[in-house]
């Protein structure tokens, strides 16, 4: 039993795993045929370099990923104290209408946004791109914070108030310092949603504009190289530290007092 | 040091009306507890106090200041919560010097002030611990330093003992006493525990139902409980019910029973209530004492052992009895016994609202 159990672990793993691993590896196989037998080369990555397309979309993502990080965290961690801690007219709409757009397909979402673009006249490109990736992270920033506001009690606010605190200062010296951790997992969130998306991006990129992942997709289609598979590893460590470091600060409670 | 007045304070939630009417006087340098069951009302009085709460109608005092639409942060209180809500990101100094820093004492002088606020109450080697490696008892006592910390015109606890075991509240209890009446802050207490509130008080408010039906000193309202409720809610009371007649009342089973305080007219219905350790039992053949003009005759029905004490249960003409006894006796009573019951007319009280 125990071993049935393990082989099957083992099988997940290899099905997970393999194709990854696969990917990563042709990536410093010299043959631009994904020929065998195997034989190291960092030609590809020599050649990424010089694909401006590739590095242009690589940069487009990086930056729409952290901009969008950084808006999406700041406007749904308001959301997310404003509904924890705050009364105020409409705040069961709001948080009955908040997180569904995590539940609807982006294919919808994208074509939603592609035609409310053009018909309000934001249209496509780099600005469009960014509008929509904030659109679709700001969900997540309210589900992680809002998760990690229910470990920090109320009180504590309302301590700092006694003691002589305006609400404001109490919320900066209190709960945000409380709150950081959660915080920061939402921002790491948000970049990798928005660096992962693909769909939107697609829907709303011009040429100049588009992001590795509808660059890749393009790529693909015209025949590729193992360049993708060289800029696909590079987006993977990227990816993989991201999720590495969310598991790090964002473990619930790994900083906060429980009690 | 300052006195707490309120005035005509009504607060509803919708159309649950939690305070009706409240208007009382909390004096300069007095520990006064609000005393109810959950659902009286007395934890949104506290926080009406401290701001928290905007009553409906009514005013708020604090000294000479009309505080009832100043906010929290402006009312210079100090306040004890029930969960100590100390700060987990901050040192136990950091905790106690965050209410000095609001007010612009920084550097030197704040650590001297937080120093001496935190050997008041015994923790001056703790400055640079963080409140999760203090034992529940510490961290009450931190929260109370940072309460204090900014001689506050007014100290406000709620329910600041109940999550302590029993020994360690009662130990608190008493270093609450010392550091109450070392700083003379007015202090006021929100709690269910009874002996609690009789323990520390000056006054003891009894709240049931958003109003205070009644307020006093301890020995005041446990001896003289003015409703079935506020007699009920501090310790246990015989209850008899009867009409008065002649200076006393009789009951229904034909007990005549007296009382030293004044009566209504002949014919009226009236409730009166006897505390159980007032109440002497001997066997029949003892000498009645002295004073104890009010005597029953009746059987044990029930007697419970618990060392230092004794309760017994009384028949006596179909009126049952309760009775706390001190064990002085060689032998405790026991079920079947006959007995005589005695007690003074003194500690025999009318109640005012209706049985």
């Amino acid at each position: 039993m125990k071993l049935a159990a393990r082989t099957y672990i083992l099988a997940v793993l290899i099905f997970l795993y393999l194709p990854i691993a696969v990917l990563i590896a042709m990536g410093f196989n010299e043959s631009p045929l994904y020929q065998l037998p195997f034989s190291f080369s960092s030609h590809w990555y020599v050649e990424l370099m010089s694909n401006r397309k590739l590095l242009n979309a690589s940069w487009n993502s990086v930056l729409i990923a952290a901009i969008t990080a950084v808006i999406a965290t700041v406007l749904g961690t308001l959301a997310a104290v404003a509904l924890s801690r705050r009364q105020f007219f409409g705040k069961e709409a709001l948080r009955l209408l908040l997180l569904p757009p995590i539940a609807i397909p982006w294919l919808i979402t994208g074509t939603a946004m592609l035609v409310f673009f053009y018909w309000t006249g934001i249209g496509r490109g780099f600005h469009a791109i960014l509008i929509g990736h904030v659109a679709l992270a700001i969900p997540y920033v309210v589900l992680v914070v809002g998760t990690g506001l229910t470990t920090i009690r109320a009180d504590l606010e309302e301590a700092a108030m006694s003691l002589g605190a305006p609400p404001v200062k109490a919320f900066f010296r209190v709960t945000l310092p409380l709150l950081a951790p959660s915080i920061f997992g939402a921002a790491l969130f948000a970049f990798a949603v928005s660096l992962d998306q693909f769909v939107v991006s697609y829907f709303l990129a011009t040429p100049g504009s588009s992001t590795l992942p509808v660059e890749i997709y393009s790529a693909i289609r015209k025949g590729f190289t193992p360049e993708i598979n060289a800029v696909c590893t590079i987006l993977l460590l990227g990816s993989v530290s991201i999720f590495l470091l969310f598991t790090l600060f964002a473990k619930p409670g790994a900083s906060r007092d429980r009690s | 040091m300052t006195a707490v007045d309120v005035t005509a304070i009504a607060k509803s939630y919708g159309k649950v009306e939690v305070l009706s009417d409240i208007t009382t006087h909390f004096p300069e340098g007095s520990f006064t507890s609000l005393l109810g069951p959950s659902g009286s009302g007395k934890t949104t009085l506290l926080r009406i106090i401290a701001g928290f709460v905007i009553p409906d109608t009514g005013r708020v005092t604090i000294g000479e200041r009309d505080v009832t639409r100043v906010p929290v942060w402006a009312r210079n209180i100090g306040m004890v919560f029930q969960s100590y809500a100390l700060f987990p990101h901050m040192s136990v100094a950091d905790n106690v010097a965050f209410g000095l820093a609001q007010r612009g004492v920084k550097g030197e002088p704040a650590r001297r002030e937080v120093q001496r606020a935190l050997d008041m109450v015994h923790l001056g080697g703790f400055g640079t611990r963080k409140p999760k490696q203090l034992s529940g008892g510490q961290q009450q006592r931190v929260a109370l330093a940072r309460a204090i910390v900014t001689r506050p015109s007014v100290l406000l606890l709620d329910e600041p003992l109940s999550a302590l075991d029993r020994r360690l509240r009662q130990e608190m209890q008493v270093e609450l006493l010392r550091i109450q009446r070392e700083s003379g802050l007015t202090t006021i207490f929100v709690t269910h525990d009874q002996e609690e509130a009789l323990t520390l008080s000056d006054k003891v408010a009894i709240l049931d139902r958003g109003r205070i039906v009644q307020i006093g000193a301890p020995t005041e309202v446990y001896e003289r409980p003015r409703t079935r409720f506020a007699a009920e809610f501090l310790g246990d009371t015989n209850f008899f019910t009867g009409t008065v007649a002649d200076g006393r009342v009789s009951l229904r089973n034909g007990m005549r029973i007296a009382t030293a305080s004044p009566l209504p007219a002949n014919g009226a219905p009236v409730t009166l209530a006897v505390r159980p350790e007032k109440i002497t039992v001997a066997t029949r053949d003892a000498a009645p004492e002295d004073g104890l003009t009010n005597r029953v005759e009746g059987a044990i029905i029930a007697s419970l052992y618990s060392g230092t004490a004794l309760t017994y249960e009384v028949d006596a003409a179909g009126q049952r009895f309760k009775i706390f006894a001190q064990n002085r006796d060689a032998r405790p009573l026991a079920r079947g016994d006959e007995v005589t019951l005695s007690w003074s007319p003194d500690h025999t009280v009318p109640i005012e609202d209706a049985p």
